[in-house]
């Protein structure tokens, strides 16, 4: 689509978008270029030169054991974060559906927890469960299960995926709630006349009609669990125990900056980018066209 | 246009939900399992929050002797009064202070120069058009936390670290934010640069004069998500500020964590997290309609 009025000038609009270009170039496509430049090298251990060794960084990534147990973590991780936080988001926004009043009551109560920085959602959680102070690991303690994320690597796992999941719901809930919302009631209605019930109704109506919105989530969920829960491991687990809870983003940082190996950490930037695009490519090609009721 | 399953519609058009009962509502029983299930669900929203609220109101030692009270005790101006003002590592103060400048920093400068680049890509034909567009459009694939150490790096070398421009610039350019612009500015009638052609009007005349304030509510809408979206950044500034006076709320929290066998300062840290939860959590509240707007319009 073009605009049939455009005024004149050339150097106009090279100064109008300078500001956006200078930015990009610096703070985007210099390090994206610095970061495959490094990954084809390896600094030597005083830091004074670099030794050029090709893919040598990427086939030693490949085949380190840490490296490819933090691939399965972040998959793990993603899909357990994805699942939780759509399922409850998915039952809470077909309850508000139901509803003929107070529904936006309800929206109002559950889409604010959004505005909470993933990193304080972390350390609230951490709070809960700190095996010191924390309130539900005493009452855990109390019903005889003795809760330690700090050692037990399910338990690290489970509290990162919950808090990473919790801020989500608000998300979740109100793009469900809308799709939800747009599906005409008169089909479910007839539906309730030839004596469907409710479970039938939603299997056989209600899910699929709501498939474009879910499969939109889905992207978005997964785009959210690979780069934005860096706060959340942080904070609580700091990628362990055991690098239990190293997911790639904290991998490339705790490489990069706490271990200082700056090749391998450039190469893991790159394997990076290439997810991002992938992921970036299926969200642009799927989700542009996505709604054919 | 994507079809996107849209929350405007709901806000704007209640009337859908104002038809009698239909047969598929639940009364009875059935409406109060309804209403139970969501008051769950709010429950376990809340809860996390609740419990830093009345950590926050109590003292340390009624913390570390757990159970913890589970109602708030009174502590709350002193308790709130110390972070504010004295802190752990800084001041609370001043951490919020270095918060909004940064999101208020991160969200004005993606607006701005996001606003001027898609008035020259719709309105203008130069040079390199396309290209420019396809750049801006791959900047989506570069989140920062892809590219941390090169662009630490870059920041460094410009002598950003523990300053507000270290904070701001690396995070300033949105290709979100011009694809949207442009996407408006797509659907401004034609008739109206015509008539300022017409009139002589200079292009910027027309910018400021008719484009700008046509887009009111769109900026606004995006301003709410922006700056939650800055407010709430939290790697970018754990690797720019190691000077616990630039530190930002969100970041410094973490600070405030003992690294050893000590016990933490758990009133204060926890009145810390209410405190960096109430700037962004008020954004959303009280501008619901424009939130839900930006939420929906950037994600197309």
């Amino acid at each position: 689509m073009e605009k049939r009025v455009r005024f004149k000038g050339i150097w106009l609009p090279i100064l109008l978008v300078m500001p956006q270009l200078i930015i990009t170039a610096v703070f985007f496509f210099y390090p994206a270029g610095q970061a495959i430049w490094q990954s084809l090298f390896i600094p030597d251990p005083f830091g004074l030169s670099m030794q050029w060794v090709g893919l040598g960084n990427f086939e030693f990534l490949l085949s380190d054991p840490y490296y490819r147990a933090s691939f399965v973590t972040t998959a793990m991780f993603s899909i357990l974060v994805t699942v939780v936080s759509m399922g409850v988001a998915l039952y809470l926004a077909v309850l508000a559906d139901r509803l003929i009043k107070g529904s936006g009551t309800y929206r109002t109560l559950l889409i604010w927890p959004y505005a909470v920085a993933p990193a304080v959602a972390g350390v609230l959680w951490l709070f809960m469960f700190n095996t010191r102070v924390g309130v539900i690991s005493w009452y855990l303690g109390l019903l005889g299960y003795d809760w330690n994320h700090v050692l037990n690597e399910e338990e690290a796992m489970g509290l990162v995926v919950v808090a990473s999941a919790w801020g989500r719901i608000s998300y979740n809930f109100l793009f469900f709630l809308a799709g939800l919302q747009a599906i005409p009631k008169s089909v479910i209605e007839a539906a309730a006349i030839d004596g469907a019930h409710f479970w039938t109704r939603f299997r056989t109506i209600v899910w699929p009609l709501l498939s474009p919105t879910t499969f939109f989530l889905l992207v978005v969920n997964v785009v959210y669990a690979f780069f934005e829960t860096f706060g959340v491991i942080h904070t609580i687990t700091g990628g362990g125990p055991q690098q239990a809870t190293t997911i790639l983003v904290y991998k490339v940082y705790s490489d990069g900056f706490v271990s200082q190996d700056l090749g391998s950490s450039a190469a893991q930037s790159v394997i990076l980018l290439v997810i991002v695009g992938l992921l970036t490519i299926i969200q642009f090609k799927f989700i542009e066209r996505r709604v054919h009721y | 246009m994507t079809a996107n399953p849209d929350p405007l519609a709901q806000t704007a058009a209640p009337t859908v939900k104002s038809q009698p009962d239909g047969m598929v509502e639940k009364r009875g029983a059935s409406l109060w399992l309804t209403h139970l299930g969501l008051i769950i669900g709010v429950l376990f929203i809340f809860f996390p929050i609740w419990l830093a609220f009345v950590a926050s109101t109590v003292t340390n030692a009624e913390v570390i002797r757990p159970p913890m009270p589970l109602v708030p005790g009174d502590r709350f101006l002193e308790n709130y009064r110390e972070a504010l003002f004295s802190g752990i590592n800084a001041p609370v103060a001043r951490m919020m202070l270095n918060s909004l400048i940064m999101a208020m920093g991160i969200a004005l400068g993606k607006i701005a120069i996001s606003l001027l680049s898609a008035f020259a890509i719709v309105y203008f034909r130069f040079p390199f058009r396309k290209t420019f567009f396809w750049l801006i459009f791959l900047t989506l694939m570069l989140p920062v936390e892809v590219r941390i150490v090169p662009t630490y790096e870059v920041a460094a070398n410009f002598g950003m670290l523990n300053s507000y421009s270290g904070l701001i610039f690396p995070l300033v350019a949105s290709a979100t934010a011009t694809f949207l612009f442009r996407q408006f500015f797509m659907t401004v009638p034609d008739e109206l640069a015509e008539a300022a052609r017409v009139d002589g009007a200079r292009p910027m005349r027309f910018f400021f004069d008719i484009l700008l304030p046509m887009s009111r509510t769109n900026i606004a809408a995006l301003f709410v998500i922006l700056f939650i979206y800055g407010w709430n950044q939290y790697l970018w500034p754990l690797l720019i500020t190691t000077d616990p006076s630039m530190n930002t709320i969100v970041m410094g929290i973490k600070q405030m964590l003992p690294t050893g066998d000590d016990f933490a300062n758990w009133p204060i840290i926890m009145a810390t997290s209410i405190l960096a939860m109430i700037p962004p959590v008020a954004v959303v509240i009280g501008m619901q309609r424009l939130f839900v707007r930006g939420l929906v319009d950037s994600e197309k």
